[in-house]
């Protein structure tokens, strides 16, 4: 791919959508989460374990926003778990393509999770494949695949990564 | 391995498994006998499914308790279990999770061992130019690697260090059998796996499972989105020795004024999924049943909840951490919209299930309470003292009673 200013231009319109993602998640504006995947968005989180064997179980499986509301009330109203927050750490934003309107992007991700108590552990290390495409005038997640290399996860995984 | 006998200095503290000291989670000689008298003792431990090993010299590496074990398909097709520490300096003979090989070779020193454990090369056995090597008193036979006695059921393999286990059958009853042959009655799949890591004592896990009265209750998801009420039938099977359970529920109303009354916390009408594809359940079983949890003891479950099979693994890594492999299931013959009907309603379980996540925290909870005063006792009440079946309610720890009936047994105490 040559880069061009709107090869750039792009690039930071990715990395702009990756940020606001983290920080939905970190603010705990997880009602707001649903709404950076398109409508028919889908969203799952699996282990490099499953992913590299070709295994199709993911540990989140939300095929769109509705799923993705019902992930986030119930995490409100019914999960119970001890209360934490998430701050994640970015790294490695790469555009691999963009054809038919469709934007193939990934980044590598860690996530922090600090307990009430104010403990912090590394909780998540991994890798995201994303399809992104143009939806009313901005950039969504039309897919995102979250894949941890931590596949062992530490008491439970509610918010999602 | 009898050393952690002696060491331990413990007695039941009370006349029968309706209490359990905390001790019992917190103690580590108590878990190094566990290790000895349980996992090697006269138990069948869930190892792997025949469906991971299906050619010939594929294996798998797993735990019985703490011993790292190989799973093997040996060239005639057999299946063998062994210990996974070279009979040499001790080091892991397989070292990756998963593999196909002609021979173990341990990398250390090059000893090779066949797909049934025996040992069949020293390196430099000989020596070298007539100095060194083994001497003539070394015996190649008495020196393979541990092997287990196994036996297969329905597609999973279970391997047992004792001669004393029974088969795998009588080992947990007819009747108990019977839900393994409805739950796997053909050819499985692996859809894929999840590891979670639980911040407690592998019993609290065992006993969450065997505890059907906290399900409606801790589980609030249940009640949300009606997946299971107390007004579902069903019931809680027990195997005659107490030690395996079944805990089921099947789609027939005892009628809402039972809910009603207890005023389950959870009962919030008017909370409604936006999209219930994940609720979905396709009858594939035969019967009605929309649940069913089932232990064997110590560290087997197996689940249907709706469409999702799994088998559930307790591997104890020490006194205060467990680690929870689960084997998410299908069938060979699913069709494509099978898979993913499977694929959704594993939403609810697994370390992120809607209907699961809750089982790891709270033996955490209990883990943590349980050091103030290891002394005291948890009381175990429901349903009485007996350790007993019941049929339309599964508001009972008989189950559980069960357990710590069997881990008596084994332990000796
Ligand atoms: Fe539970």
């Amino acid at each position: 791919m040559t880069t061009t200013e709107s090869d750039l231009a792009l690039r930071l319109r990715v990395e702009d959508l990756y940020a606001e993602y983290a920080h939905t998640i970190d603010d705990d504006r997880l009602e707001e989460w649903p709404g950076l995947f398109t409508e028919r968005g889908v969203y799952r989180v699996t282990t490099r374990e499953n992913y590299d064997n070709g295994l199709p179980l993911a540990m989140v499986y939300c095929d769109g926003r509705g799923m993705m509301a019902d992930r986030i009330s119930a995490l409100r109203t019914a999960n119970i778990f001890e209360p934490h927050v998430y701050c994640h750490m970015l790294s490695a934003v790469r555009v691999l393509s963009r054809e038919g309107g469709i934007i193939r992007a990934r980044c590598n991700f860690s996530v922090l999770r600090t307990m009430q108590e104010g403990e912090t552990m590394l909780f998540a290390v991994g890798r995201t494949f994303d399809k992104i495409v143009e939806d009313g005038g901005r950039l969504r997640f039309a897919e995102r695949l979250c894949v941890l290399d931590s596949r062992r996860v530490d008491t439970l995984l509610v918010i999602p990564v | 391995m009898s050393s952690a006998s002696a060491a331990v200095d413990f007695a039941w503290p009370f006349e029968d498994t309706s209490r359990a000291p905390f001790r019992v989670y917190t103690d580590a000689d108590i878990y190094a006998l566990e290790q000895e008298r349980i996992f090697q003792g006269p138990v069948w431990n869930f190892l792997a499914l025949e469906c991971e090993i299906p050619n010939p010299g594929d294996y798998k590496t797993t735990f019985a308790g703490d011993a790292p074990i190989i799973v093997a398909r040996a060239k005639d097709g057999a299946i063998n279990a062994m210990l996974n520490r070279c009979a040499h300096k001790g080091a892991l003979v397989c070292y990756k999770p998963k593999g196909n090989v002609a021979e173990f070779n341990c990398v250390y020193h090059n000893w090779t061992y066949d797909l049934s454990g025996n040992l069949t090369g020293v390196a430099f056995r000989k020596g070298v130019g007539g100095k060194g090597g083994l001497s003539d008193e070394f015996e190649m036979k008495a020196n393979g690697l541990r092997q287990l006695r196994v036996e297969t059921y329905n597609g999973l393999i279970f391997g047992t260090f004792s001669d004393e286990t029974p088969p795998f059958v009588d080992f947990i009853g007819a009747e108990l059998a019977s839900n393994i042959d409805r739950v796997f009655p053909k050819k499985l799949k692996v859809l894929g796996y999840h590891c979670q890591v639980l911040p407690n004592n592998w019993k609290l896990y065992a006993e969450n499972n065997k505890d059907s009265y906290h399900a409606s209750l801790l589980h609030v998801f249940h009640n949300t989105f009606g997946v299971v009420r107390p007004n579902m039938g069903g019931g809680v099977k027990i195997s005659d020795n107490g030690w395996h359970h079944l805990s089921y529920t099947q789609r027939e109303s005892l009628g809402d004024e039972v809910v009603a009354k207890e005023k389950v916390r959870s009962l919030q009408e008017q909370y409604k999924l936006n999209d219930v594809t994940m609720m979905e359940h396709k009858l594939e079983l035969g019967d009605q049943v929309t649940n069913a949890i089932q232990t064997v003891f110590p560290s087997l479950v197996v689940q249907q909840i709706l469409n999702a099979l799994a088998v559930r693994q307790i591997q104890p890594k020490g006194v205060d951490r467990t680690e929870l492999v689960w084997t998410i299931l299908g069938f060979e013959d699913d069709d494509a919209d099978m898979q993913e009907l499977r694929l959704r309603v594993n939403n609810l379980v697994g370390p992120a299930g809607l209907i699961s996540m809750e089982d790891g925290c709270v033996g955490g909870w209990v883990q943590r309470a349980a050091k103030a005063d290891p002394e005291a006792m948890t009381i175990m009440p429901m349903g009485g003292r007996a350790i007993e079946a019941s049929k339309g309610s599964r508001i009972t720890e008989a189950a559980v009673r069960g357990f710590w009936k069997g881990w008596r047994e084994c332990m000796k105490v």
